[in-house]
């Protein structure tokens, strides 16, 4: 355990065990973080795209995309920056379901995402499936705005939020890993928040 | 280029000083550390004697060429660390220190870079301004900042030293009338192949985006920076 800083306490002396460490309950906000200008992207425009390592790479319409069967994630997200937001309600498709559609190839083991600003993030395969990630487009019961990623973003919220890209287009589905937009800058390929793997090397 | 990044440090704090309302300066010595690029921040970790921990990122203010890493940290009133760091901190106290982190919001120190900062979005800027002054480049970068108040501005003496265009939004200057920063105003800085910086709040760091793109500054030239509630 590092020593103690002179004269700190800490303000919370209960913590909410949902909470992984390092991490503090943001309340009712929830904040903005974005490395780029919002994009304005209408449903219209907006096409969500499955290809790499796939049988048949596919490209979804907003239309489409909403037939698809509908999925929902109700529980908490986390964001590097250091706040948690608990119950949280978001709705949209089982990343699973667009994978069925397309077929992993056996060789696929990563995922590339990519948004509409040219944002990218890497996972692991395993980290999107399993009923772990969503394309999602409504938060508790309203259209994501294009601050939180709306028209339509990655949901993976078991990992830290930067992996869940905003104005998602692509995702991409690879034999190796590479590292995506904030991955090359420093931070952690995986991003776990209970293990805080923040930044490379954690 | 891939910009450097240090793990945890032990930093000795050698001053502090509170030359604005609300805020602390920083000056650290980090023992053995890695050099940053202008732009990128520190995270500092704060521990309680029962092994409670908390963090949070600051922008570095100090050139890469200064001895001591300085930090420019608000003190938000419901905050957990700001409020440590404002408040408790003096010289001699020890802190754990994390950096340099972060790749994207830096300045190569080539460029040419327009920097727009909202109140103590400032921070990473005058590292640029700084770096740009001990190498000779301050022809590079223009600097446009908005604050509710001259009082209110980190850095201010020296940011109008560098020539930047400060705009205050609820009190005149000179014959310009209180008010928010127009793309007007963004005009005589504004060059064809800038790259554009901005950092503020996340509603400042929106509204100045929108500037510069009603400018013609392409989308893909625009890095931001936002900060919000974080404490």
């Amino acid at each position: 355990m590092p020593t103690p800083t002179r004269g700190f306490l800490g303000r919370r002396r209960e913590r909410d065990p949902r909470l992984p460490p390092g991490q503090y309950d943001v309340g009712a906000d929830w904040p903005v973080l974005t490395a780029e200008p919002t994009p304005r992207i209408t449903p219209e425009t907006w096409s969500i795209t499955v290809d790499g390592q796939v049988e048949q790479p596919t490209t979804w319409s907003w239309d489409e995309a909403h037939r698809l069967p509908p999925s929902e994630y109700r529980g908490d997200i986390h964001c590097v920056t250091t706040w948690s937001k608990f119950d949280t309600r978001f709705s949209g498709v089982s990343v699973d379901t667009l994978l069925d559609a397309v077929r992993p190839t056996a060789e696929a083991q990563f995922v590339m995402a990519t948004s509409k600003t040219g944002y990218t993030t890497n996972l692991p395969l395993a980290d999107v499936t399993g009923g772990r990630a969503w394309l999602v487009w409504d938060f508790d019961g309203r259209p994501l705005t294009p601050e939180h990623g709306g028209p339509v973003r990655l949901l993976v919220p078991h990992l830290y939020f930067w992996k869940s890209a905003k104005w998602i287009s692509k995702l991409t589905l690879l034999r190796r890993d590479q590292p995506g937009f904030w991955e090359q800058n420093g931070y952690h390929d995986r991003g776990d928040p209970w293990r805080q793997q923040r930044y490379q090397g954690d | 280029m891939r910009a450097p990044s240090g793990g945890w440090r032990t930093a000795t704090v050698a001053g502090v000083r509170r030359p604005v309302p609300r805020s602390v300066q920083l000056r650290l010595d980090v023992a053995d550390r890695v050099d940053h690029l202008p732009g990128q921040h520190y995270v500092v970790r704060l521990t309680a004697p029962d092994g409670y921990t908390a963090q949070r990122s600051y922008s570095v203010a100090s050139a890469p060429g200064d001895p001591l890493v300085e930090l420019f940290v608000e003190r938000l009133d419901d905050g957990e660390v700001s409020t440590h760091l404002a408040d408790v901190v003096e010289p001699g106290d020890v802190l754990e220190v994390r950096g340099p982190i972060g790749g994207w919001f830096v300045w190569d120190t080539e460029s040419p870079a327009l920097l727009v900062a909202g109140g103590s979005g400032v921070v990473p800027f005058v590292s640029m301004l700084r770096t740009a002054r001990a190498l000779g480049r301050t022809d590079r970068l223009r600097t446009a900042v908005s604050v509710r108040t001259l009082e209110l501005l980190p850095y201010a003496d020296e940011l109008l030293d560098a020539g930047a265009l400060v705009v205050t939004t609820r009190e005149p200057r000179g014959i310009r009338p209180a008010g928010r920063l127009t793309a007007v105003d963004l005009v005589p800085l504004w060059e064809p192949g800038q790259t554009a910086y901005v950092c503020g709040s996340a509603a400042f760091a929106g509204a100045a985006t929108r500037l510069l793109e009603t400018l013609g500054t392409p989308a893909a030239d625009i890095r931001v920076e936002q900060f919000g509630p974080s404490g």
